[in-house]
């Protein structure tokens, strides 16, 4: 499991969860996106394309994150989860709470 | 510590220390060593890796302290009609009658308070032992 943080020409930084968002690693995942926002970014997207599977605490950290990012003015926006991902957060009602979008390329159209 | 899987036609065991990072591994390792045949692989690669981890996450959090001397137990049962998750810590319990509903509006920006409710979405059957410090979480096979 891996995080890669890359900015697009329009300074829009995409995450990619490659593996799994859960307890062991989440924090790895919000301190990437807070030294990046301490950086200076504000607009992200989190690309869920490579991941196989997200626990409570990783949804946690997505909801402590999309709070710090818009504190600061900024918007975070997720992408690409799959089926079963994309049930976890209707369930929880964590789709009322991020815009997702099929793709990332959407995501950062979107911007 | 070692992560060392003990196999037999009927069961899984696996002990977990009180480490959180060894999460991910520890559900890799159970997962990847699970028969096939019993849950789809769609179940498997999702439902069960997702369940495990919630509930090893919960025991080492809240059963050991994240004490990585302390150890929570993994068992898993291979039954022909259905797969069960036992994970036990040594810690006192906790009350899981009464979790607050993390769907009411002003709970879906807390960070925690998820976990039993989406374990609840994703097996079949949670059930606990008396003093709370166990939980067996049931994915019939399909």
């Amino acid at each position: 499991m891996s995080f890669s943080v890359k900015k697009d020409k329009s300074g829009v930084v995409v995450v990619g969860v490659d593996g799994q968002l859960i307890v062991g690693n989440r924090q790895e995942l919000k301190q990437k996106v807070l030294d990046t926002l301490d950086g200076g970014g504000r607009k992200f997207v989190i690309d869920f394309a490579k991941t196989g599977y997200i626990d409570s605490s990783g949804l946690g950290v997505l909801v402590s994150l999309s709070k710090k990012i818009r504190e600061q003015g900024g918007e975070l926006r997720l992408a690409g989860l799959n089926e079963d991902l994309q049930t976890l957060f209707e369930l929880t009602k964590l789709d009322t709470l991020f815009a997702i979008t099929k793709t990332a390329e959407e995501a950062l159209a979107a911007f | 510590m070692s992560l060392r899987l003990h196999v037999t036609a009927l069961e899984m065991r696996l002990d977990v220390p009180g480490d959180l990072a060894v999460v991910g591994d520890a559900v890799e390792l159970v997962a990847s060593r699970l028969p096939a045949g019993t849950l789809s692989p769609r179940r498997l690669n999702f439902n069960f890796r997702t369940a495990l981890a919630e509930a090893l996450g919960n025991a080492i959090r809240y059963g050991t302290g994240e004490d990585p001397t302390q150890v929570v137990h993994v068992r898993v049962e291979l039954g022909q009609d259905a797969v069960r998750i036992h994970v036990t810590d040594d810690g006192r319990g906790f009350d899981h009658a009464h979790p607050p509903d993390p769907t009411r509006p002003e709970n879906l920006e807390r960070e925690d308070g998820r976990g039993l409710f989406v374990i609840r979405h994703l097996v079949d059957d949670v059930a606990f032992n008396a003093k709370g410090n166990g939980i067996c979480l049931t994915l019939r096979a399909g």
